[in-house]
């Protein structure tokens, strides 16, 4: 266990080092609510209309974006060779890691949201909503995002491939992600689509390390 | 390996496994393939313009489901295809699995493209618009994406022994999550278009329309056999090619 | 024959999905051919497997 919490500290202290980036990718997060009424007008009705699934895609694009970090710096450190051989299994390991890319990527997402709430003219009640939403599924996101990760980092300029890799397959997220916020939905609705997400993120979160695992193992030199 | 293997007569499996003996018997069967799908698509375009009545409700464009329905069947099975080969290479290690894999990959995109295509078309003189974001077109839309980034990762791999392997898992994974994608749009769409669309595959399928579709989908389907069995002697010419080349490099530099 | 008033779309899906067939097996016949002369090539450099030269 003690290992197993080593290594989420240890990815913690590294990104909040001097040289790490935590915060980037927040403000990206909130960059790209502060565009969108440039791109498609300042009208408070249609923001706080399309203001869900523009907060999700927000997060979706941020947290896409920040996917090349989960193991490319091992990987050019060495470190991924050493957690390949570890006493702790590699699964364990990635287990570890996803939980610590959600704390330095989702968690700071929404705890910004407000901001863009604020911005995008979300009432408070669609607001928490969105909140829930994102705790709920975001893991999932994380954890299939490390797939991506874990398949392109053998690849020198991996970078942008991984994103384009995840998003088809983090579709189901996103529509139950954003069912769950619009206000059209009634509450029976929502409540559907909190629970889907629930189970895709749970069940992403259980197989998600194998499968990273695995890719990981494949691509060793 | 041991010295029996190959004094031993080959057997069954060592004939899909060796990549020599692969390319022995594989020769043989494009001509006759070739063939068999030429007739098969005549047949079957005779039957989809002089053979079918149109459709009571969609009338003349019930012809484009001929070409439509086919190319989506052959977007889900050739990932079957990709996906048993994905098993085959991460199970069974499999010496062919990932050229099959390979092979497979672009065959599927373009199959697939090709159902958007002929869906988009059925789509306007029935809907109104090039597309709409149904359930089952989205849900081809999304596949047609992973299709294409599976190329990009074969792509972007300098070992292919290696892209095999970690594209393996990745297709697997997508494997999995493709019931999930559907299943998520098909909620999606309920969602936002209550209204039920007309769709591709009525509830009543008249055997005079199904006659037809059968020869098309089996036409089809023999097509891309041909064309993968094809693509996979290719694949492994290609890397003998490849491995010669380094060889002759190396030879230079020695 | 009567294709009915929406025949332009129904011939160009006929079309377009010739096409595509059409340029697979163009293509994949191309890339077949390609790959084998770069072999042939290979060969007449004299560069071959161990295996060809017992032939």
């Amino acid at each position: 266990m003690t290992a197993f919490l080593a290594v989420i500290g240890r990815d913690l202290r590294l990104a909040t080092r001097v040289g790490g980036d935590a915060l980037t990718l927040v403000l990206f997060f909130v960059m790209v609510g502060v565009i969108v009424p440039f791109a498609i007008g300042p009208d408070s009705a249609t923001l706080s209309r399309l203001a869900p699934g523009i907060v999700w895609i927000a997060a979706f694009l941020s947290m896409l974006l920040g996917l090349d970090r989960l193991f490319r710096a091992d990987d050019e450190d060495g470190s991924l060779t050493l957690f390949r051989h570890a006493a702790l299994p590699l699964e364990a390991i990635v287990a570890a890691k996803v939980i610590a890319h959600w704390l330095l990527t989702a968690l700071p997402l929404i705890v910004a949201s407000p901001i863009l709430a604020v911005l995008l003219a979300m009432d408070f009640a669609a607001w928490e909503k969105t909140v829930l939403s994102l705790l709920l599924g975001t893991p999932g996101l994380v954890a299939l995002g490390t797939i991506g990760a874990a398949v392109t980092v053998s690849l020198r300029r991996g970078g942008l491939i991984a994103p384009v890799l995840i998003l088809p397959l983090s579709i189901p997220i996103l529509i139950f992600g954003t069912g769950a916020i619009a206000a059209g939905n009634p509450d029976g609705i929502s409540n559907a689509a909190l629970l889907f997400l629930s189970a895709i993120s749970l069940v992403t979160l259980v197989l998600a390390p194998f499968a990273a695992a695995l890719a990981l193992r494949l691509s060793e030199d | 390996m041991t010295a029996d293997v190959t004094l031993k007569k080959p057997n069954w499996f060592s004939r899909i496994a060796n990549p020599g003996q692969f390319l022995a018997w594989s020769k043989g069967f494009v001509a006759p393939l070739a063939i068999l799908t030429a007739t098969l698509f005549a047949v079957g375009l005779y039957l989809a313009f002089f053979a079918s009545p149109p459709d009571y409700q969609m009338g003349e464009t019930v012809r484009i489901m001929y070409i439509h329905v086919p190319n989506a069947w052959l977007s889900q099975f050739v990932y079957g295809v990709m996906a048993v080969a994905s098993i085959g290479t991460l199970v069974w290690r499999h010496p062919l699995a990932d050229v099959a894999a390979k092979s497979a990959a672009p065959l599927g995109a373009v199959f697939t493209g090709l159902a958007l295509f002929s869906g988009s078309l059925w789509g306007r003189p029935t809907w109104g618009t090039f597309w709409e974001w149904d359930g089952r077109m989205t849900s081809t839309l999304i596949l047609f994406l992973i299709y294409l980034g599976i190329i990009a990762l074969w792509r972007a791999f300098e070992d292919q022994g290696r892209a095999g392997r970690v594209i393996a898992v990745f297709t697997l994974v997508g494997a999995l999550d493709i019931p999930v994608v559907k299943f998520s749009v098909d909620w999606w769409n309920t969602l936002h278009q209550p209204a039920s669309v007309l769709s591709m595959s009525g509830e009543h399928v008249a055997p005079a329309i199904l006659i037809p579709l059968l020869v098309m989908t089996l036409a089809f389907t023999l097509l891309f056999i041909t064309l993968h069995i094809v693509r996979m002697r290719t694949e492994i010419f290609r890397r003998r090619a490849e491995s010669l080349e380094r060889q002759a490099a190396a030879n230079l530099m020695a | 024959m009567d294709l009915g008033p929406h025949a332009v779309f129904i011939i160009w899906a006929y079309v377009g999905v010739a096409i595509g067939v059409l340029g697979l097996i163009a293509f994949t016949n191309f890339d077949a051919r390609r790959t084998l002369k770069r072999l042939d090539n290979l060969d007449a450099r004299g560069i071959r497997r161990r295996s060809d030269n017992a032939s």
